[in-house]
């Protein structure tokens, strides 16, 4: 079998008024079957999609908020949050969903998926990647 | 006449809200729905710009729309009023036009 690729996903996009987010989700969940090495970047209104507390009862469409919390069980496990884009509206890590996973190399011990990261930073992890897909 | 503007983008993604902003008079309203609706949120840096508008032009903000994207612990800006549904209607029909800015 060929090498594991670094592949990102680049979510830019509030949740409900488009299809994106929702699209995205699918497709990193089909690319974790794939044993790809996947990472998730939230920029721009697409920080919008990990807010905590999504309540979609009154508008008619499905609260998929839930799923991301599912994303560590999928061995997906870097979901990076810029800071920029999180002060731009006024949002802090305490705003979003505390997502985690279970580290099989440290005694499946429980930890943070979520890295607040700056837009430099984020730049440089981007360069890292073999393919990027935008949302 | 008075106009009831209704914007439903994010202000982080077009100027939409913007330019409502800019055009609505004196006596009409701006309804934020959608994603224009994270515009209403007293912490962003657009929090400004719809204060400064609010109370020559009333301010409204889709209340389903605003829960839906977990903001519902997040205080509006001073002066911008909650609607639901039945409020929407009521707006409409209260206003002489609507016009959406896509």
């Amino acid at each position: 079998m060929s090498e594991a690729k670094k592949f990102m996903f680049l979510n830019r996009k509030a949740p409900y008024g488009s299809v994106y987010a929702l699209e995205s989700l699918e497709v990193v969940l089909i690319s974790a079957a794939f044993e790809q090495d996947v990472s998730l970047a939230f920029v721009d209104d697409g920080i919008y999609q990990l807010v905590d507390n999504q309540k979609t009862d009154d508008i008619g469409m499905k609260n998929f908020s839930g799923a991301y919390k599912a994303l560590g069980d999928f061995e997906i496990t870097k979901l990076y949050v810029e800071k920029e884009s999180l002060e731009e509206r006024g949002l802090t890590i305490d705003s979003l969903m505390p997502l985690v996973y279970e580290d099989e190399d440290d005694d499946w011990e429980e930890k943070p998926s979520i890295k607040i990261v700056s837009r430099e930073e984020l730049a440089g992890i981007m360069e890292e990647q073999n393919i990027v897909l935008s949302f | 006449m008075a106009i009831l503007h209704i914007v439903n983008k994010s202000p982080f993604e077009r100027n939409s809200l913007e330019s409502a902003l800019a055009y609505a008079k004196k006596g009409s309203g701006i309804l934020l729905i959608e994603d224009a609706v994270y515009a209403a949120s007293g912490k962003t840096k657009f929090a400004d710009a719809v204060k400064a508008c609010v109370g020559d032009v009333k301010v409204y903000v889709l209340d389903p729309d605003y829960q839906a994207r977990g903001l519902g612990e997040v205080a509006v800006v001073d002066g911008v009023e909650a609607v639901d549904y039945k409020g929407f209607v009521d707006l409409v029909a209260q206003f002489e036009t609507t016009q959406s800015w896509l």
